[in-house]
C-alpha cells in the first residue's frame, strides 16, 4: 500500500469512527430523557427545563411508579417464567425430531410450522378469545383462561412453538448424526438418545430460547390487551394505562417505563451473546 | 413396516405440537375468516353467511381508507429507514473498528425494550407543542435553529414521524444482520477483484453487494411483517386517535368499542393477507434453498 493510500485509509477510519460516535449520541437521546426526567421533582416540570439535568434529584417518581406498576411486574413474572420454560421443552423435542428423527413429510410440516411465526396474531385473536371463553365455561371456571394468566401463557406457548422449534432444529443439525446412530446401535430408543446424547449438549440453544421467549412474553402487549383483565394485566398493559392517564406526570411515566424494561435490559446486558443468536435465528439463518 | 417403526416414535413426540399448530394457527385463521363472512355485527346476532360482503363494504368507510394509507406510509418510511440506517452502521463497522463491541451493544439495546416503553419516551420527544410550550425534540430544534414540527399529529406526514421510534428500535437488528452478511463475504473474493483492477468501490459494487442480497431479503421480510401489523407502538404513542389509525388499531376498536366481531375479523383477515402474500413465497424459497445445500 502506498503512503498516500495509507493516509487516506487512516483518515477514512477516523471519519467512520466519528460517524459511529454521532449515531451513538442519537441512539442514547431517549435514554437520557428517560433517566433525567424520572429523577425530576414536580416543581421542575416546566417545559423550559425539559432537557436540563434535575436541580434537585429525587426518587419520588420512582417510588410512585413502583407502587403503581408492582402488580403488573409480578403478573409478568408469573407469565414469562412458566411460559418460557414450557416453550423451551416443546421446542427442544420438536427440534430434535425434525433434525434427527425425521419422518416422511417432515420438511413440509416444518414449513407449515414456520408460517406460524409470521402470522399477524390479529388474525387468530377473535377465535382465540371465543375458545378461551368456552374452555372456562366447559370447566366451570371464571376468568382463568379468558381474563387470566393461564390463558395468556397458553397463547404464548402455542404461538412460540414455531420460533422455538426453529432455533432448536438449527442447533441440533450441527450435532453429528453418528452420535445418534451410535446410541441407536447400543439399543437406545428415541427418548433415551434424546436424554443421554442430545439434551446434555443443548445448553446454548436452551439459553437462546429461554431468553428469546422471556423477552417476547415480557414485552408483549397485543395478546395481553385482548386476553387479560385488570387482575392479570402484565407490565406492558399497566404501563400503557399509567402513561395514558393525563394526570400522570412525565417523571412517573419515565420511571415506570424504565422499571418495566429492567428485566429484559438486564438479560440483554448479561447474556447479550445468546440474545444475538436468537435474533439471528429469527432471520431464518441457521 | 420396519421403517415405520423407526420414524413413528418421532412423529408421536411432535404430535402435540402438530395438533396445537393445526388448531391455533390454521384452524383459527380459518375460523376468523369464517366470522368475517357473516353478518355478526354485534355480540348477540347468530351470524348469517354473507360471503365476501364485509370485505367489499369496508372500502366504503373513510376510516378504513385512512388506516390503510397510514399503514402504507408507515411501512415505506420504517422499512426503508431501518434498512438504510442498519446498512450504513454495518458498512461503517464492517472492516473492524476500535470499540466495535460497544458500538454494537448500544445500537442493539433498543431491541430489548418493549414498544410500549419506547412509545412513552418518543411521545415526549415528539410532543407537538411549539414555542414556549415546546418540550422534547421541538425544544431541542428551537435551540439549534431548526423548524418545529407537528410530528405524529401532522395530517400528511404524521405516520412518517411515527416510524422514527420504530427505526430507532429496529435498525440495530438490521445492522447485526448486515454485519454478519458483510463478514460472510470471503476475503479471497475481494482480493481477487482487487487483483483484477477493481477499485475499492468496485469491489463493493460488484462483489460484496450482490452477496448481500439474501440478507437484504430476510431483513425486508422481517421489517415488512412487523410493520404491517404494527399496534403496540401506535397505541403507546397516540392511543386510538384517528390521526394515527392503522388497521391493527382499527380492528381493536371494532372488537372492543364497536363490539362488531365480523368487522374486526374482516380487518384481521386483510392484515393476514397482506403479510401472507410475501411471507409464503419467501418461506417456500428459503426451505427449498436449504434443502438444496
Amino acid at each position: 500500500m502506498t503512503a498516500v493510500a495509507g493516509r487516506r485509509a487512516a483518515g477514512f477510519t477516523w471519519v467512520r469512527f466519528g460517524l459511529l460516535l454521532l449515531f451513538v449520541f442519537v441512539f442514547l437521546i431517549p435514554i437520557y430523557v428517560l433517566l433525567v426526567t424520572s429523577f425530576k421533582p414536580l416543581t421542575e416540570a416546566d417545559p423550559g427545563q425539559a432537557w436540563n439535568l434535575p436541580q434537585t434529584w429525587t426518587t419520588e417518581a420512582w417510588r410512585v411508579a413502583w407502587e403503581k406498576l408492582a402488580p403488573g411486574l409480578w403478573n409478568s413474572v408469573l407469565l414469562a417464567v412458566p411460559g418460557s420454560l414450557l416453550s423451551c421443552a416443546l421446542g427442544s423435542m420438536n427440534g430434535y425430531v425434525l433434525s434427527k428423527w425425521r419422518f416422511p413429510g417432515a420438511d413440509v410440516l416444518f414449513t407449515l410450522f414456520l408460517f406460524g411465526m409470521f402470522i399477524p396474531y390479529q388474525g387468530v385473536m377473535i377465535p382465540l378469545v371465543q375458545l378461551l371463553v368456552s374452555i372456562d365455561e366447559l370447566a366451570g371456571l371464571q376468568g382463568v383462561f379468558y381474563g387470566g394468566i393461564p390463558g395468556l401463557v397458553l397463547a404464548h406457548v402455542v404461538y412460540g412453538i414455531p420460533i422455538c422449534t426453529l432455533i432448536f432444529r438449527n442447533y441440533y443439525v450441527t450435532i453429528p448424526d453418528e452420535l445418534i446412530e451410535a446410541s441407536r446401535v447400543d439399543g437406545a430408543g428415541l427418548l433415551r438418545a434424546y436424554w443421554s446424547v442430545v439434551l446434555p449438549v443443548s445448553g446454548p440453544a436452551i439459553a437462546v430460547v429461554i431468553i428469546w421467549q422471556f423477552t417476547s412474553l415480557w414485552n408483549d402487549f397485543l395478546f395481553a390487551v385482548f386476553l387479560t383483565g385488570p387482575q392479570s394485566w402484565p407490565t406492558t398493559v399497566m404501563l400503557n394505562n399509567i402513561a395514558g392517564a393525563q394526570a400522570t406526570p412525565y417523571s412517573q411515566q419515565m420511571a415506570a417505563a424504565i422499571l418495566a424494561s429492567v428485566p429484559t435490559m438486564l438479560i440483554y446486558v448479561l447474556l447479550g451473546r445468546f440474545f444475538m443468536r436468537g435474533l439471528m435465528a429469527g432471520a431464518l439463518k441457521g | 413396516m420396519r421403517r415405520a417403526r423407526t420414524w413413528l416414535p418421532g412423529l408421536l413426540l411432535v404430535a402435540p405440537s402438530i395438533v396445537l399448530i393445526g388448531v391455533f394457527v390454521y384452524g383459527m385463521l380459518g375460523w376468523n375468516f369464517r366470522v368475517a363472512m357473516t353478518d355478526q355485527h354485534d355480540a348477540v346476532s347468530e351470524g348469517k353467511f354473507v360471503g365476501l360482503q364485509n370485505f367489499v363494504d369496508i372500502w366504503g368507510q373513510p376510516r378504513w381508507h385512512l388506516s390503510v394509507n397510514h399503514a402504507i406510509v408507515f411501512t415505506i418510511v420504517f422499512v426503508l429507514g431501518a434498512l438504510l440506517l442498519g446498512w450504513l452502521l454495518a458498512f461503517l463497522m464492517e472492516k473492524g473498528i476500535r470499540g466495535e463491541g460497544t458500538f454494537r451493544a448500544i445500537y442493539l439495546f433498543p431491541m430489548a425494550i418493549s414498544f410500549v416503553a419506547t412509545g412513552i419516551v418518543w411521545r415526549w420527544l415528539m410532543n407537538s407543542g411549539t414555542q414556549e410550550r415546546a418540550v422534547g425534540l421541538n425544544r431541542l430544534f428551537d435551540w439549534i435553529g431548526l423548524p418545529q414540527w407537528q410530528w405524529f399529529r401532522d395530517p400528511d406526514w404524521g405516520m412518517a414521524a411515527m416510524a422514527l421510534p420504530a427505526i430507532w428500535q429496529m435498525s440495530g437488528y438490521v445492522m447485526a444482520l448486515f454485519l454478519a452478511g458483510f463478514r460472510g463475504v470471503p476475503e479471497e473474493l475481494r482480493e481477487a477483484a482487487r487483483v483484477d483492477g477493481c477499485t475499492e468501490w468496485g469491489v463493493y459494487r460488484h462483489v460484496v453487494l450482490p452477496l448481500l442480497r439474501p440478507v437484504t431479503l430476510s431483513a425486508l421480510i422481517i421489517l415488512g411483517h412487523i410493520s404491517l401489523k404494527v399496534f403496540d407502538l401506535i397505541v403507546a404513542v397516540s392511543g386510538k386517535q384517528i390521526i394515527t389509525d392503522v388497521p391493527a388499531v382499527f380492528m381493536w376498536v371494532a372488537v372492543f368499542d364497536s363490539n362488531d366481531p365480523a368487522k374486526g375479523a374482516t380487518i384481521a383477515s386483510y392484515i393476514v393477507l397482506s403479510v401472507a402474500i410475501f411471507v409464503i413465497p419467501y418461506l417456500i424459497w428459503s426451505v427449498r434453498k436449504e434443502r438444496r445445500s
